[in-house]
């Protein structure tokens, strides 16, 4: 991770266990080999190296639609734990993403979030997929969460499920 | 743009007049990686998508769910596939954006998904989708996405 900073310093929150919830926590993310490439207040920032077994279009090599919505949704839900800066269990309501252009093959896909607002059961997010030029943006996306959505203790490494029963 | 039909797309027009879509979901590399199948609707003949179970497509592991981007990828194919049988074309169509209610947590078990056209234009089509598991009458998710056709 390059830049932590800016995440606050709410007791018992450890930022760095985003980095675990995604290797380790959620299966499919680990299964892709999604990386936390940044995190920051209320923000996150994924990346998936490209897979010819994610390709869409096998003519030009371009990542499946599902790929990116994937990668957004993931990294929308670690942007809501960044925002609330502790780990509850939350379930996305609803995602929009935007197609703006297709995936440049052979590049890696990043995708950033920012959960710019939480009431006490909803957090909103808005975030953007890219390649290797933040500027010329593969997607674009907008999610809602429900905040505390089971009573199931919330995506966490096994061996760490100790660490949550003091939050 | 070639008049020929890329590779893809001749794969489409064989799919849409035998009513195999294997030979698709083989050529895209993401829905083998998926291992989407299809089914015919019992009822009334309709194509419905299938996903498999498959521990690899959790993404919450202590409920455990299925992952939303998962459930989303379903139902982006089941509404291309949708659009794809029922349009003149063989062209494939792109999709502009895709909005996914997620109803309940979706079980990582055997997940079915059936598009329907709702506004079959001549440059912009919108499909509605549905995923469901054990009972059709409580869908786990919905979406609406938008497909460019020309």
């Amino acid at each position: 991770m390059a830049d932590n900073a800016g995440t606050g310093g709410v007791a018992g929150f450890d930022p760095a266990r985003i980095e675990e919830i995604i290797n380790r926590g959620i299966p499919h993310c680990g299964e892709l080999g999604i990386h936390v490439e940044r995190i920051g207040d209320g923000t996150c920032c994924l990346r998936l190296d490209y897979q010819e077994r994610l390709v869409g279009d096998p003519a030009s090599g371009v990542l499946h639609g599902g790929v990116i919505t994937t990668l957004t949704d993931s990294v929308s839900g670690m942007s809501v734990y960044m925002a609330l800066k502790k780990f509850v269990p939350i379930a996305t309501l609803d995602l929009r993403i935007d197609y703006l252009r297709p995936s440049t093959p052979h590049e890696p896909l990043f995708a950033e979030a920012h959960c710019f607002k939480t009431t006490r059961q909803i957090a909103f997010v808005r975030g953007l997929a890219y390649n290797n030029d933040r500027d010329d943006p593969v997607a674009s996306c907008a999610g809602t969460f429900m905040i505390n959505s089971s009573d199931t203790p919330p995506l966490s490494g096994r061996s760490k499920q100790g660490r949550e029963a003091g939050q | 743009m070639s008049e020929r039909f890329s590779e893809l797309e001749r794969t489409v027009a064989r799919a849409r007049a035998d009513g195999d879509w294997r030979p698709l979901f083989r050529a895209i590399p993401y829905l083998s990686f998926m291992g989407l199948e299809m089914i015919e609707d019992a009822a009334d003949g309709r194509l419905v998508c299938v996903l498999p179970e498959d521990p690899k497509f959790i993404g919450n592991p202590l409920l455990p769910a299925l992952h939303g981007g998962v459930v989303g990828a379903l139902l982006e194919a089941a509404a291309v596939i949708e659009l794809m049988a029922v349009q003149e074309t063989a062209r494939v169509p792109k999709i502009i954006n895709l909005t996914v209610d997620y109803l309940r947590s979706a079980k990582p078990v055997r997940t079915f998904a059936q598009g329907s056209v709702t506004k079959p234009g001549r440059r912009v089509a919108s499909v509605h989708v549905e995923a469901w598991q054990g009972d059709r009458a409580k869908p786990v998710a919905t979406a609406n996405a938008h497909f460019l056709l020309a």
